[in-house]
């Protein structure tokens, strides 16, 4: 279980994570929605260690994640997929690929979770050799997923995994995500502008609004509270 | 057409560069061995000279070209290699194995203690800094004369040969076993997990970061191994002077092999060669005998050199910006693609696949997928 207690993050004077708590059960997907400069993203650079906390703790598990440099937290067991997806464009898809994995497996399992990651997505076997500057958007996230998966997380964290892609691509890679998280025991911290289609395989949903959680429920709730949607998720 | 077996890419990976490596190096051993029989003496010695430097200049290939540092201290290094070996001659007698070892040791321990506080630097402020150091290095020889042997510097004399074998060639020898030794384990570095983590890390840190890469820890050892080539240079360097002296390290020295790296083909260790090939010939023979040809008056020629190297490195920049090396490769791959008729497109079948398909149509414009997002959500 993820548990973020009490977090706050400042660029300079600007305090983009106020206070945050919430908690994403094992097995599951949480949905973190919430407008542009909401504190999304912020939020899950925090957890990864990507940027330092002013306050507040975050533990995954058994372990706190807090202060731990980020190829540490990565190596413990935490994906995470940032925005654009920032695969490596002068190393080719299986390069990339291997990089995920090889700080944390000898090569023989790391070939098995190759293997794995190109059954969960078809087209990267076909682009394995390319250099990732050849891959379309919605290959590049992808990749970027696939990389983060490579490593067998146990933490999954995906930043607008949605963006720029095209409905169908976006239904296939939420199915992809949902069929993940049943598979191992993934926990899952989805952020998503694109609420709609994150609400329909989360199963809990926050909604942050300017650095605070606003709501904390249940995603079919969050789905049906029309006003909700309407205030902080615009549809 | 030939057909690859259909083996899983991991199979490959692993073994065939270290087999193609080791190929290239014993190929590249019997070429020079009968290059070296067919030489005169001086233009064995010259080819000694032009190992040394591609030593030098495939180190600073790994850390500016794969790992994306920039050092202009490079000849700092050479000099902390160079004085090793010499001291090591002047108050110990080991085995030359050992000395030129201890050289490439010492370099790579003085670059560990820069590249600690260097790494936190970038682009200009690195090269900055290791340019400080290149100017400061040669006044802590004369601070300390009597140690490093002030203005005279250090004399070494040149390694004993067998004697079956002429001592000139002997030297050759040596450098260009340790040039061809040092090449197979970059090249070997280079298609291991820190190769490629050493481009992640050149191509966004961040990205790098989240692959599990440790990227301090990463640009370090990038930075000490560059720094290990290039004692190890300046150790076969001392071999082939004879005299180890400040005099012999000028700021220059680090910026040609500076301009040998860029020339040849930044990221490429055999482009090394093409670089040091350059950076020997370029300034001293051929313009030379480029303006005996033209009869300049000695003025023009004495300076001509500089001119020459100048004017062919911004023809280089326009014709071939990814050096020599980059710019042989793109031909071989106008040349493959020329000769060999396109291919009808493979069986698409996944679903996945198909749906992608449109989004192609995207790919010149690469503005549209940003690297990584760093403002807040």
């Amino acid at each position: 279980m993820l548990e973020v207690e009490n977090l706050s993050v400042s660029y300079g004077a600007v305090r983009a994570l106020k206070g945050v708590s919430l908690r994403a059960e094992t097995g599951s997907i949480t949905a973190v929605l919430g407008a542009n400069g909401a504190g999304k993203t912020t939020l899950l650079r925090a957890i990864s260690g990507l940027v330092s906390t002013q306050t507040g703790t975050v533990r995954f598990g058994s372990r706190t994640l807090t202060g731990m440099p980020v190829e540490r937290i990565v190596q413990s067991g935490v994906g995470h997929v940032p925005e654009g997806g920032s695969v490596i464009t002068e190393l080719t898809v299986a390069e990339n690929l291997e990089l995920g994995a090889a700080w944390r497996y000898g090569r023989r399992e790391r070939a098995r979770h190759l293997s794995e990651v190109y059954d969960l997505f078809p087209a990267l076997k076909e682009r394995s050799s390319q250099h990732a500057s050849s891959l379309s958007g919605g290959e590049r996230q992808m990749l970027a997923i696939g990389r983060a998966v490579v490593s067998h997380p146990s933490l999954l964290l995906l930043d607008e995994p949605s963006l720029g892609l095209a409905p169908i691509i976006t239904a296939n890679l939420m199915a992809v995500l949902l069929e993940l998280t049943r598979q191992e025991d993934l926990t899952v911290l989805l952020v998503e502008q694109n609420a709609r289609s994150a609400l329909s395989i989360a199963s809990w949903a926050v909604v942050i609004n300017l650095g605070t959680v606003v709501v904390s429920d249940p995603a079919e709730t969050v789905a049906a509270d029309s006003d909700l949607r309407h205030h902080y998720l615009g549809f | 057409m030939i057909k690859i077996p259909p083996l899983p890419s991991w199979v490959r990976l692993p073994r065939q560069p270290l087999l193609r490596h080791l190929l290239f190096a014993v190929v590249g051993g019997v070429f020079f061995y009968f290059l070296t029989q067919s030489l005169s003496d001086f233009n064995n010695f010259e080819l000694g000279e032009l190992a040394v430097y591609a030593i030098a200049i495939a180190g600073l290939s790994v850390l500016t070209g794969t790992n994306g540092q920039i050092c202009l201290g490079q000849g700092a290094f050479v000099a902390v290699g160079a004085y090793t070996l010499a001291e090591l001659e002047v108050h110990q007698s080991i085995n030359l194995a050992l000395q030129l070892l201890a050289a490439a040791a010492m370099a790579g321990a003085v670059g560990l203690v820069i590249a600690v506080p260097a790494t936190r630097l970038r682009g200009p402020y690195l090269a900055g800094m290791t340019l400080l150091l290149a100017l400061a290095l040669p006044f802590l020889s004369d601070k300390y004369g009597n140690f490093f042997g002030g203005d005279q510097g250090l004399t070494v004399p040149p390694p004993s040969a067998p004697a079956s074998i002429d001592p000139v060639k002997w030297l050759t020898w040596i450098q260009l076993f340790c040039a061809l030794v040092v090449m197979l384990l970059l090249a070997n570095l280079l298609s291991s997990r820190f190769g490629r983590s050493f481009r992640a890390v050149r191509d966004d840190e961040v990205a790098a970061a989240l692959a599990g890469v440790h990227v301090a820890r990463n640009k370090v050892i990038a930075f000490v191994v560059s720094s290990a080539c290039a004692g190890l240079a300046g150790g076969l360097l001392a071999l082939s002077s004879g005299v180890v002296n400040t005099g012999e390290f000028p700021l220059s020295l680090s910026i040609f092999i500076l301009a040998g790296m860029v020339l040849g083909g930044t990221g490429s260790i055999f482009g090394a060669w093409w670089g040091s090939i350059l950076v020997i010939y370029l300034p001293n023979q051929w313009s030379q005998s480029l303006g005996n040809t033209f009869h300049f008056n000695h003025l023009v020629s004495a300076n001509f050199a500089v001119i020459a190297f100048g004017a062919v490195l911004i023809v280089m920049m326009l014709v071939a910006p990814s050096g020599i090396q980059g710019g042989l490769r793109w031909l071989g791959r106008r040349l493959v693609t020329l000769s060999t008729p396109t291919e009808p497109a493979g069986n698409i079948s996944v679903s996945l696949q198909r749906a992608t398909e449109p989004e192609r149509s995207h790919d010149g414009s690469e503005a549209e997928h940003p690297p990584n997002g760093s403002g807040a959500g």
